[in-house]
């Protein structure tokens, strides 16, 4: 990154901070060069309950800290007195975003070891809400990036689609935004009557929508004058920080859990997911637009291909008496942030050992953007901040 | 995956390996040799993203249980290598210089289980517990139901009851 003022107002800023010899930034807080300023935890400007310690000389940041803890809640411990089936109701909270990949993964994980094998409807049930959930997601984050440059209209379409996207959650689970419809075996209900055509006609709006949003904001000079060009991510970072999703997609790097690891129903359904190079927030921004697109498509192809009825759920012990047998698993899933896992282990009791989450948050928000935030302007902490689309329940759960 | 994994016993001293699925196994190895079995990994076989890692209490057998997930995104294939440390003299090699990432999960670590990983970047700052000061708390000798009713002040006329066994009641209240 130039170390230029973007004002082209002549002096060399790349004296402040000065460097030592050990190659590190010499931040010495009483030269008064230097000012600390704390975004969040309770800012606009900050995806959730989280905070950045700041550094700035004069309007350019020269380190950032993230500090997380506003939401502990300690869910790993709490699982570790708490039976599998009640497990659930606590994990979807680690993330609120998108919570049924919780359910999900803990699902896989103790079907995996305990050997029970899904039904087919209920693999294709999974699959159609684990796409809801991206798709409710989604609508949220695509317009919401426009909201950080002060574009607040996509955010108001978006809101009001997600709502029918919830509507239809509500149908089908009983719950809007936390569901617990998948459950050790299978899911918990069939397709209510009519809820196919409801749901195309609620896609068919959100068509609509993408067109809307690539016009308002795609488009828009403001728009690409704050996020062409700034947070750019180094291809080199994808591996060295461990970064997944959208965020590896847009820096060239074609990783997506469905297609590399498939899952459910995935390699039934024909999908493509966009990769660019240029790795700014533009184009971050673009691919969860393309994502946002191939979602709806792939929840058509869903509604057309799956079974109307049959089996939903696979004979299981009484699951308060479940003793899953001793071992221990990694699963996998792509939520719209990236790879989103769990890893447990059993020691063979009712009661599981271990339960943890992989979010891509834990890696995007931490170590990621703090290496992002030096030398960004400070006007754009919020605007990096969502595009690595960050979500701290996942990195304190 | 099989003929890799022999392979790589050749190559370490691997004291078990434990198939869980066609693309995930799991290895037991020396904490002296995780170092190199991890630079080996992403140098040499592609193993370049690190999915995480973590820790296990054995408390009765007095060990931690450190668990590393890699990945290789050509071979697509997980590996997770696990050691174990003893519980009194928690403390292991840090592997920050392999993964910038790394750094955050040792802190973690520490902070929530005491395990120290002497060289690591910030690994004595505080990740989410700021100010705590009891034994860490993901540590199964950690009584959370003790710590909440010594630190919390409790309200008359509220009760509390152990899920599984409050559940056991409402459903099988005959058993």
């Amino acid at each position: 990154m130039s170390k230029k003022h973007w004002l082209n107002i002549g002096y060399d800023r790349s004296k402040y901070p000065e460097t030592g010899s050990d190659g590190n930034l010499i931040i010495d807080e009483q030269s008064h060069k230097l000012v600390k300023v704390w975004q969040g935890p309770n800012h606009p400007g900050v995806t959730g309950n989280m905070s950045v310690e700041l550094t700035v000389s004069g309007d350019e940041i020269v380190e950032g800290k993230t500090h997380v803890g506003y939401l502990h809640r300690g869910f790993e411990k709490l699982f570790e007195r708490r039976k599998y089936i009640q497990v659930f109701p606590t994990c979807i909270r680690l993330c609120v975003a998108e919570p049924d990949y919780n359910e999900y993964n803990l699902a896989a994980s103790v079907e995996e070891l305990g050997g029970i094998e899904v039904p087919e409807t209920a693999q294709w049930l999974r699959t159609l809400v684990l796409e809801m959930a991206r798709l409710q997601s989604l609508l949220r984050v695509v317009p919401g990036q426009g909201g950080t440059t002060g574009l607040g209209l996509g955010v108001q379409w978006g809101v009001y689609l997600r709502d029918l996207i919830l509507d239809r959650f509500e149908e089908l689970t009983g719950g809007r935004v936390y569901h617990m419809y998948i459950i050790p075996g299978g899911v918990r209900g069939l397709l209510p009557e009519g809820f196919k055509k409801r749901m195309k006609a609620n896609l068919k709006e959100i068509d609509k929508f993408i067109v809307d949003i690539d016009n308002l904001m795609f488009s828009n000079v403001v728009f690409k004058k704050r996020t062409v060009g700034v947070g750019v991510i180094d291809p080199a970072w994808v591996d060295s920080f461990g970064i997944v999703g959208p965020n590896a997609r847009a820096a060239g790097f074609k990783r997506d859990v469905r297609k590399d690891y498939p899952y459910l129903k995935y390699e039934e359904l024909d999908f493509d997911p966009k990769t660019a190079t240029e790795s700014d927030i533009y184009t971050r921004s673009r691919i969860r637009w393309h994502d946002l697109k191939m979602t709806v498509d792939l929840i058509r192809q869903i509604l057309d291909k799956m079974p109307d009825g049959g089996e939903i759920r696979a004979e299981t012990p009484n699951v308060l008496h479940w003793k899953i047998p001793k071992g221990e698993t990694y699963v996998r899933a792509e939520s719209s942030r990236g790879e989103y896992g769990f890893y447990v282990v059993s020691d063979g009791t009712e009661y599981p050992r271990r339960i943890n989450l992989r979010g891509p948050s834990y890696v995007h928000a931490v170590s990621l953007l703090e290496k992002m935030l030096v030398g960004a302007n400070i006007a754009d902490v919020a605007n990096i901040m969502v595009s690595l689309q960050t979500c701290p329940p996942e990195i304190e759960r | 995956m099989k003929n890799f994994i022999k392979d790589l016993g050749y190559k370490f001293n691997i004291s078990e390996i434990e198939y869980q699925r066609k693309n995930l196994t799991f290895l037991t190895i020396d904490k002296e040799n995780v170092v190199q079995l991890l630079a080996y990994l992403r140098d040499y076989e592609g193993f370049k993203h690190f999915v995480l890692m973590t820790a296990v209490d054995w408390i009765e057998d007095g060990i931690f249980q450190l668990t590393y997930i890699l990945n290789s995104p050509e071979k697509k294939i997980d590996l997770g290598i696990r050691t174990k440390i003893l519980r009194e003299k928690a403390e292991m090699t840090t592997v920050h210089h392999l993964w910038n990432q790394v750094a955050t999960y040792q802190r973690e670590l520490k902070e929530m289980f005491g395990i120290d990983f002497p060289g690591s970047p910030r690994v004595d700052e505080s990740f989410i517990l700021e100010g705590w000061d009891n034994i860490p708390p993901m540590r199964r000798d950690f009584d959370t139901k003790k710590y909440a009713e010594e630190t919390f002040f409790p309200r008359p006329g509220r009760s509390t009851n152990d899920p599984s066994e409050y559940m056991k009641q409402k459903l099988y209240p005959n058993e």
